[in-house]
């Protein structure tokens, strides 16, 4: 085991211009260098030259878009890639890291964005996995203890004993940063560490990020979420398509110089909403009652209205209801009680087909799974709801002339890059299979949209895009339902916020009520009901 | 049928069971283990063929039972290291390499059985073991103490396996590749090597079967086995990933099979009412495997070759 940089010196750290680290004048070395490190996939070059150091006792933000090399990068540290170039220090010391076993030898600990955690398997499990039992005996009893011990010197309340199946997010999170600290990671990775957590958890893991870099440790933090980022970082590297485009602090730079960096242009970010009333009821969802996958209670007595106008969005963290809403509404879930009307007529028995005959359009959450088919081409992904109807199909044969001149505006309308109408859409980027979602949806003539996770995982220039597209609808009339789990769209773009919590609707707030705190607190579950009767 | 309900019928019938039930047993709990490392081997039956005509053919010519038995298991570990080859080195589908492996081991024992013997001479098989005054038990000697070796090999192998799936670092490592390979990979379980340790166990247990069988009936023949290879998979998924439940499991098919031989002795059924009640088993198979159909716990990775890179 090569023990990173002596943490003594973690006090005599004090922030440096990342040129003059990268001169070697630091006092003490490192705890982290990588340089010039090069990762090449067919037809990509996922990072170029990219250099990073990492002092004890810092948090250093890698920032960039989805795509920009920031998992590249941090899966090449952990050994779960070899660069194609470029060298790694730690504490000074060239090291190869051919694995994650000589990672985590290194003192190199990685908490990862979809956690590696077996559900099956408890907690202290976990923890054990990969550690070499005396004479080959998997015993438990030692490994609780130590377990115990770490959580409580960092704060991180768990129950050994209890399978990963069993735990919350949070928990599955405290499980993952434990089994690292369980193998005294010097250096810990934390890969979107926020995505998942509701405002008050987010300010309970950066309490712990603190207490983590006081004891020396260094840590890495990937993330795009600006805001967090401001608050954080002592250092922030900046990502785009595979090269660094710039080093900077928080104490240097404001969240719109950080996104320009991003995207490489200039970014506005906050958007202006014009005031606008709602007009007719056009989508009222009236005490539904659904059950999710297991049998579970999903939607508990939840009701929503949207007019004709108006964006409502539904907030919450993931897992409370949100995509059993949008499956009941549509058809795709079967409803144990409660209506679904759209402009006032109950759909008696909901199928997709019917909905969408009442000028309802989706844009599901899980663009590859529901929103299009990977192996088919952009034109018939554009021609998938419409493909059935005149003028695109003439006595049962498809009309490929009318097809072609009609996807390629749609192309050119919703600026979708693509090579060509034949691409294979798993093909394009993230931004592009959305954006052929959102044409093939938004062109319909449907005036009532339930839209789920518009933004997840795409960069932030189509993300804009979305956005505009969605405020665009609105401006025409059309009736929204919005359901996100990011919270800053939910906000920025919502006329009323519901809340969703464990199949409940926590709140029904106009734009000027729905703050971050407020909202954030009623995520959590935390209701606002006066304790006092009326 | 009165013949059938006297004490000494049901007494013998029962204490078959239990010793037809061991084949399947060994070749089922060997399957367990690779499947809760998350590779499904269909080719079972053909293994144990080779097993099988393995364990015989060095009978037969060193007239050591021992050594059949050391061939068997040398012959499954080598049908092991094909197997882990063709699914965790070359990721090939699993349930279409499975069959594959069940053709060529019907094929090439068929071949060499044919080529090395040709007409079928019976050896000096396994024999019960002779435990004295319990032995000698009314009901119970007969029921329980006196099997071959092997039988009892293959009970013990039970709380074996359990312990060994649950209380060792291997069987963590076997259950989290099994279950979430990226995960045990980020903490350095190497899980290819964990599924191969694996594949290799389960293979040795399928031959061990497939030589308990031939070293059972002293003979062998072309498709020795008659799909029992198929069974021991099937228990797998009754007995939900669990040893215990594959045991009972083992003992229910052992006793049916027991009970369909001894009616055909006793001349209680015949003819063609014979030959369809000799297809009981895969009857039965086909029951159990649509009662337990929905049944969840297998793991969630089995079939799914790892790759880091994806």
């Amino acid at each position: 085991m090569v023990e990173p940089a002596d943490n003594t010196a973690a006090g005599a750290t004090v922030p440096l211009s990342a040129t003059a680290e990268l001169r070697g004048q630091a006092p003490a070395s490192p705890m982290l260098e990588m340089t010039g490190i090069t990762k090449r996939f067919p037809g990509v070059v996922a990072n170029e030259n990219v250099n990073l150091v990492v002092q004890p006792g810092e948090v250093h933000t890698l920032l960039g878009e989805n795509g920009a090399g920031k998992s590249t990068l941090v899966k090449i540290l952990y050994g779960l890639y070899r660069p194609d170039e470029g060298e790694i220090k730690i504490g000074g010391e060239p090291v190869d890291i051919p694995s994650p076993a000589a990672a985590i030898d290194h003192g190199v600990g990685m908490i990862h964005q979809h956690f590696m955690l077996v559900p099956t398997l408890t907690v202290a499990e976990n923890v054990a996995l990969g550690l070499h039992g005396r004479r080959g005996l998997a015993d438990m009893g030692p490994v609780r203890e130590r377990l115990m011990e770490v959580s409580e010197r960092h704060g991180l309340v768990i129950d050994p004993d209890a399978y990963i199946w069993q735990l919350a997010v949070g928990e599955r999170q405290r499980a993952e940063i434990l089994k690292a600290l369980y193998r005294d990671a010097r250096l810990l990775v934390l890969d979107e560490p926020t995505a998942v957590l509701t405002p008050p958890e987010v300010d309970d893991l950066f309490a712990t990020l603190r207490s983590l870099t006081d004891e020396g440790r260094g840590l890495i933090f990937i993330s795009h979420k600006l805001a967090e980022v401001m608050v954080i970082s002592d250092q922030i590297t900046v990502l785009r398509d595979g090269q660094v485009v710039g080093r900077t602090t928080p104490a240097e730079t404001t969240r719109e110089g950080l996104a320009s960096m991003m995207v490489g242009r200039e970014v506005r970010l906050g958007r202006e909403v014009p005031d606008q009333d709602a007009g007719d009821q056009r989508l009222v969802v009236d005490r539904l009652h659904v059950r999710g996958d297991r049998g579970n209670i999903s939607l508990d007595d939840f009701s929503v209205q949207v007019g004709s106008g108006e964006i409502v969005g539904i907030a919450g963290v993931s897992g409370n209801g949100q995509r059993e809403l949008a499956e009941a509404i549509f058809g795709l879930r079967p409803i144990e009680s409660g209506t679904v009307q759209v402009r006032g007529e109950t759909i008696a028995a909901p199928s997709p087909k019917q909905v969408r005959r009442r000028g309802v359009a989706f844009v599901p959450e899980e663009r590859m799974r529901h929103g299009a088919v990977g192996e088919m081409s952009v034109s018939e992904n554009l021609m998938l709801v419409d493909y059935n109807k005149r003028p695109f199909v003439r006595g049962g044969l498809l009309q490929f002339g009318t097809i072609a001149e009609r996807c390629w505006e749609l192309v050119r309308r919703f600026t979708v890059k693509t090579p060509a109408l034949s691409t294979e859409t798993s093909h394009l980027s993230g931004g592009n299979i959305q954006k052929v979602v959102i044409a093939r949806e938004f062109s319909a003539d449907a005036d009532v949209l339930v839209v789920a996770q518009p933004t997840r995982g795409i960069d932030i220039g189509a993300a804009e895009y979305v956005h505009e597209r969605l405020l665009e609808k609105r401006a025409a009339g059309a009736a929204i339902l919005l359901i996100t789990e990011d919270l800053d769209e939910a906000l920025q773009l919502s006329d009323r916020v519901v809340v969703i919590f464990e199949g409940q609707a926590m709140c029904n707030l106009p734009r000027a009520e729905a703050t971050t705190d407020r909202v954030g607190l009623l995520m959590t579950g935390v209701s606002e009901e006066a304790p006092a009767p009326a | 049928m009165s013949d059938f309900f006297t004490v000494s019928v049901l007494v013998a019938t029962l204490a078959s069971g239990i010793r037809l039930a061991t084949p399947f047993l060994l070749s089922a709990l060997g399957e367990t283990i690779g499947q809760r490392a998350g590779v499904l081997n269909l080719g079972v039956e053909g293994v144990m063929l080779i097993g099988a005509y393995a364990a015989y053919i060095t009978a037969l010519r060193t007239g050591s039972v021992v050594a059949g038995v050391i061939a068997a298991m040398a012959a499954g570990a080598a049908m092991g290291v094909v197997y882990a080859f063709i699914t965790v080195v070359m990721h090939a589908t699993q349930g279409i390499s499975g069959i594959g492996i069940f053709l060529f081991g019907l094929g090439f024992t068929d071949l060499l059985f044919r080529q090395q013997v040709g007409t079928p001479v019976p050896i000096d098989g396994l024999r019960g073991l002779d435990m004295g005054g319990l032995s000698d038990l009314p009901v119970v000697g007969e029921l329980f103490f006196q099997h071959s070796v092997l039988t009892y090999v293959a009970f013990a192998l039970v709380p074996v396996v359990w312990f060994a799936m649950n209380r060792t670092t291997f069987g963590l490592n076997v259950r989290a590749v099994g279950e979430t390979p990226e995960a045990a990979d980020t903490l350095g379980v190497r899980v290819n090597v964990v599924r191969t340790q694996a594949i290799i166990i389960g293979n040795v247990m399928a031959g061990l079967a497939g030589g308990t069988l031939a070293l059972d009936v002293g003979i062998f023949q072309q498709n020795l086995t008659s799909g029992q290879g198929f069974i021991a998979v099937a228990l797998v998924y009754f007995g939900a990933w669990r040893s215990s439940g594959v045991m009972a499991g083992a003992l229910l098919f052992g006793v049916v099979s027991s009970t369909v031989l001894q009616l055909k002795t006793l001349g209680i059924i015949v003819g063609a009412n014979s030959t369809i009640a000799a297809m009981a088993p895969a009857i039965l198979t086909i029951v159990v495997l649509v009662l337990v159909s929905r049944r969840i716990g297998a793991p969630s990775a089995l079939t799914v070759p790892f790759d880091r890179d994806n």
